[in-house]
C-alpha cells in the first residue's frame, strides 16, 4: 500500500499520518518546480491564457453590470435590529417595508421586489461597511430607515461616490439637508429644526422662557441641542445651562437634580430612545413634574408606551405621524398591529411612505437610475396614508405638515396605545428650516 | 453656605448621596459576583441577565398575577435563585474541573440567550413599574429633595450586603463555605455535602443579583439589555475591589458610586468611563485589586 494510492485512508493508516503528510508535500514541491521551470514555449502559452483570461474578466464584468441595471429593484431597510432604536424602527421599519411592496403589487419593471436587511448596531463604522457592500457588491439600490444621526450622515457621505440613493425616515439630524445634504439623500419625517420649531415654539407661547438642557452626547443630542436654542432665543427666551450626557445613562438623577437647581422653568431633553424614558421616569421621582415642565424633544409612541401614561402625562412632542389622525392612518396601522402586534411609530410609518414613493417612480420611470429616479420623486407630490402633498425638495428635505401632540393623563386615555392628544398642526412651510437657510451646497449654486 | 470647587457644598452634599444610592446597585451585585467567583472560581456573566430577570419576574408578577412590590421582593429572588440553581446543575456543575475561561462562556452564552428571547417577546423599550405607594413622595433634607425609594434603596442594600458579609465571615456556616473553596475533599471527608453547598452559594448569589433587579425595577427602564448594560461596569468594580473579595465588593461598590457621582457634577462627559479609568490605574499599580490578596 503506497501513499499516493487511490484508498489514502487505508494508506495512512499503513505508513502512518506524519509520513503520509511528508510524501504528499514532495509531490506538491514537484508540481511547482515544474510549472516555473524556465522554458520560452510554455511562457508563450502563459501570457496568451493570460491575455485570454484578462479578455474573458472583461466580459464577466461588463455583464455584471449589465446585470445589475437590469437586475431587481432591491431594497435595504438598515437599521438597529435589536438595541436601543428597536421598538422605534427596527423590525417594524422592516415589516412596513414589505407592507409598501405588497401594497405595490411585489413587482417593480416586471421583476419581484427584492428586501434585505442590516442591523448597523447603532456604530457608524458597522453601518458604513454594510452600505458600502450593499452599494457597491450586492446591488441594492436604495437604503432606508437609518435610525441614529451617527450613522445616517456616514451614509449621506458614502451615497454621493456610491451614487447611490438613501432614503432616512428614522435619522433626525437637520445637518443630513444641511450641510451634510447629498443629492442622492432624503429625510423624510421629522429633523431636529422642525422638531425643535414646534415643541420649543409651543413651550414659549406657554410661558415656559427659561431652560436648561440634558443633552446626549453625540450627533443628534448635540443637534437638537443647537436648533432648539436657536428657537428659544429667537422668542425672546433663554438658556440657563446645558449638560451632556453619555449616550445610553442609566440613573439621571445626578443631572437632574442639577437641571432643578438651575431654577429653569423647562427642563429640554435632547435625547433619544431609552435615555429620555430613564429622564422622564426619574423626573417624576425627584418632584421636578410639579415645579418644572419637562420638554421632551425626541418623545416616541414606543417610549410612551414604556413609560406608562402615569409617568409621561402632560409632556409635549411633535411628530410626522400618529395613528389616530384620520381613517386612513387607522386603517393602515390596524394592518400594521395585525401582523407586529404593536401600534406603528413615525418613522415605521416613513420607511413605508419612503418605499412606496421611490417604487412609484422607478415603474414610472422604467429605470432605476438613481439622478432620474430622484430628480422624479422631486418632481411629483407624495401622496400615502400619512402624507398629503408633501414635496421632497431640492435638499432632500420633505415638506409635510408636523403634528404637536400632548400626551394624555390615565384618564383621557381609553386604553392601550391611546396616548396622545393633538394640540395643533404646524403647515410644512413654517416647521421646516427654509431651503436658503440650511448651507446644503449644491443648493446655492 | 460654602463652596468647593465652584459647587456650593449643599449640592454637592445631594450629589454625594446620589453617588452613594448608584453606589448601592454596583455593591450588590458585584457581592454577589464575588461570592460566586470566590466560592465556586465561575466567573459568572449570567450575573447581567439574572438581575434584568430579578426586574422582569417582578413585572410578570404584578402584571399577570397582581402580586405587588413586597412580596416580589422575595418572591423574585427565589424564583429566580431556582433557575440559576438549575443552570447550575444542568451546565455549570461540569465545567469545575476546565479552565475559567469555559465558565466564562458558558455563562455569556446563556445571558445572551435569555436577553435575546426576552428581547424577541418583549421588545427593547422596556416596560412600565410604578414605586409603591408606601415608597412614593420625598422628604427634604435640607440640602437636598430625597425621593423615599431611594433612601430605602441604600438602606435595603446596606442591609442585604452586611448581612452577607456577616454569613460568610462570622458564622459557621460560613466557615464550611470558606473551608469547602480551600480543600472540597477534606471537607466532605467531614461529612458535608460539598456539591450542594456549592449549588445553594450559587443560587444564592443569583438571587442577590434579582434582588437588586427587583429594587432597580421602579427607577430604571425594565427592558431586556438593562443588565447587559450594568454588567460591565460591575465586573470592573470586581475588579478594582479584588476578585473573590467580599467585603472588597461592597466598599469599591459604594466608593465607585461615589466618584461617579462626583465625575457627574465636574464633567458629566466622563462620567461612563471614570470607572474603567480608575480600573486601569488599580490594575497597574495593584494587580490583585484594592482588597485582593495576591496569589
Amino acid at each position: 500500500m503506497e501513499c499516493g494510492s487511490p484508498h489514502p485512508r487505508a494508506a495512512r493508516k499503513f505508513h502512518g499520518k506524519e509520513r503520509c503528510r511528508d510524501v504528499g508535500l514532495r509531490r506538491v514541491v514537484k508540481k511547482i518546480d515544474l510549472s516555473v521551470s524556465v522554458n520560452p514555449g510554455r511562457n508563450y502559452i502563459v501570457n496568451h491564457l493570460l491575455k485570454r483570461l484578462a479578455v474573458m474578466g472583461t466580459l464577466l464584468a461588463s455583464t455584471a453590470l449589465a446585470s445589475a441595471a437590469d437586475g431587481p429593484v432591491k431594497l435595504g431597510v438598515l437599521n438597529d435590529q435589536s438595541g436601543i432604536y428597536a421598538d422605534l424602527a427596527g423590525p417594524g421599519s422592516v415589516e412596513a417595508a414589505r407592507m409598501a411592496v405588497e401594497d405595490f403589487g411585489g413587482s417593480a419593471l416586471g421583476k419581484p421586489v427584492e428586501i434585505v436587511v442590516g442591523d448597523h448596531q447603532n456604530k457608524p463604522d458597522i453601518g458604513s461597511s454594510i452600505a458600502r457592500r450593499w452599494y457597491d457588491t450586492e446591488n441594492v439600490d436604495v437604503i432606508l430607515d437609518v435610525p441614529t444621526s451617527g450613522v445616517a450622515l456616514a451614509i449621506q457621505e458614502i451615497t454621493r461616490d456610491s451614487k447611490k440613493l438613501a432614503l432616512f425616515s428614522g435619522s433626525t439630524s437637520s445637518d443630513l439637508t444641511g450641510k451634510a445634504c447629498s443629492p442622492y439623500g432624503a429625510q423624510w419625517t421629522i429633523d431636529t429644526y422642525s422638531v425643535s420649531r414646534s415643541v420649543g415654539g409651543a413651550t414659549i407661547k406657554a410661558g415656559g422662557d427659561s431652560w436648561f438642557f440634558l443633552t446626549a452626547d453625540f450627533a443628534f443630542g448635540h443637534a437638537m441641542e443647537r436648533d432648539t436654542i436657536k428657537v428659544i432665543e429667537d422668542n425672546g427666551g433663554k438658556v440657563v445651562g446645558t449638560l451632556k450626557h453619555p449616550n445610553g445613562t442609566n440613573d439621571f438623577s445626578s443631572y437632574l437634580l442639577q437641571a432643578q437647581g438651575s431654577g429653569a422653568k423647562i427642563i429640554g431633553l435632547a435625547n433619544a430612545g431609552g435615555d429620555t424614558i430613564n429622564s422622564i421616569k426619574q423626573a417624576r421621582e425627584f418632584g421636578i413634574t410639579g415645579q418644572q415642565q419637562m420638554a421632551a424633544l425626541l418623545l416616541f409612541m414606543s417610549d410612551v408606551h414604556s413609560l406608562g401614561l402615569d409617568a409621561a402625562q402632560g409632556t409635549y412632542l411633535a411628530s410626522a405621524f400618529y395613528w389616530d389622525l384620520n381613517d386612513e392612518t387607522r386603517e393602515w396601522s390596524k394592518r400594521f398591529h395585525e401582523r407586529t402586534g404593536r401600534m406603528p411609530t413615525q418613522m415605521q410609518a416613513g420607511v413605508y411612505s419612503s418605499t412606496l414613493h421611490y417604487l412609484k417612480a422607478v415603474e414610472k420611470l422604467g429605470t432605476k437610475d438613481s439622478e432620474k429616479v430622484m430628480a422624479e420623486m422631486k418632481a411629483t407630490p407624495i401622496n400615502d396614508f400619512m402624507t398629503k402633498d408633501g414635496v421632497l425638495r431640492e435638499d432632500g428635505r420633505v415638506i409635510r405638515d408636523i403634528y404637536l401632540f400632548q400626551v394624555k393623563s390615565p384618564s383621557e386615555s381609553s386604553g392601550e396605545w391611546d396616548y396622545f392628544k393633538l394640540i395643533s398642526t404646524i403647515p410644512g412651510e413654517e416647521a421646516f428650516r427654509p431651503l436658503d437657510q440650511g448651507g446644503c451646497e449644491f443648493v446655492k449654486k | 453656605m460654602f463652596e468647593i470647587f465652584g459647587i456650593p457644598s449643599q449640592a454637592l452634599f445631594g450629589q454625594l448621596l446620589l453617588g452613594l444610592i448608584n453606589g448601592s446597585f454596583y455593591a450588590i451585585l458585584s457581592l454577589g459576583l464575588a461570592v460566586i467567583f470566590g466560592l465556586l472560581n465561575i466567573i459568572n456573566f449570567t450575573h447581567g441577565a439574572q438581575y434584568m430577570l430579578g426586574a422582569f419576574v417582578a413585572w410578570m408578577l404584578l402584571t399577570y398575577f397582581g402580586i405587588g412590590y413586597w412580596w416580589a421582593l422575595i418572591l423574585a429572588p427565589v424564583l429566580v435563585a431556582v433557575t440559576g440553581v438549575i443552570l447550575e446543575r444542568l451546565l455549570i456543575s461540569r465545567l469545575y474541573q476546565l479552565d475559567h475561561l469555559y465558565g466564562l462562556l458558558l455563562t455569556f452564552g446563556v445571558a445572551l440567550i435569555v436577553q435575546g428571547v426576552l428581547r424577541n417577546h418583549y421588545g427593547i423599550s422596556g416596560m412600565p413599574y410604578s414605586i409603591p405607594e408606601e415608597l412614593s413622595g420625598a422628604m427634604n433634607l435640607g440640602f437636598m429633595f430625597l425621593p423615599v425609594y431611594r433612601g430605602w434603596v441604600v438602606v435595603a442594600s446596606l442591609v442585604v450586603c452586611l448581612g452577607t458579609w456577616f454569613v460568610i465571615e462570622k458564622t459557621r456556616l460560613g466557615a464550611y463555605l470558606r473551608a469547602a473553596t480551600e480543600n472540597p475533599a477534606l471537607v466532605g471527608a467531614f461529612g458535608i455535602n460539598v456539591p450542594r453547598m456549592i449549588t445553594l452559594t450559587y443560587g444564592f448569589g443569583v438571587a442577590l443579583a434579582a434582588f437588586a433587579g427587583v429594587l432597580a425595577a421602579p427607577i430604571y427602564s425594565v427592558n431586556p439589555n438593562m443588565g447587559a448594560d450594568l454588567i460591565i461596569v460591575v465586573f470592573a468594580v470586581v475588579v478594582i475591589g479584588g476578585m473573590g473579595s467580599i467585603l472588597g465588593a461592597i466598599a469599591t461598590g459604594f466608593g465607585l458610586g461615589l466618584v461617579e457621582g462626583l465625575t457627574k457634577v465636574f464633567y458629566p462627559e466622563a462620567s461612563s468611563v471614570v470607572i474603567f479609568v480608575i480600573m486601569a490605574i488599580v490594575l497597574l499599580v495593584k494587580p490583585a485589586g484594592l482588597f485582593g490578596r495576591a496569589s
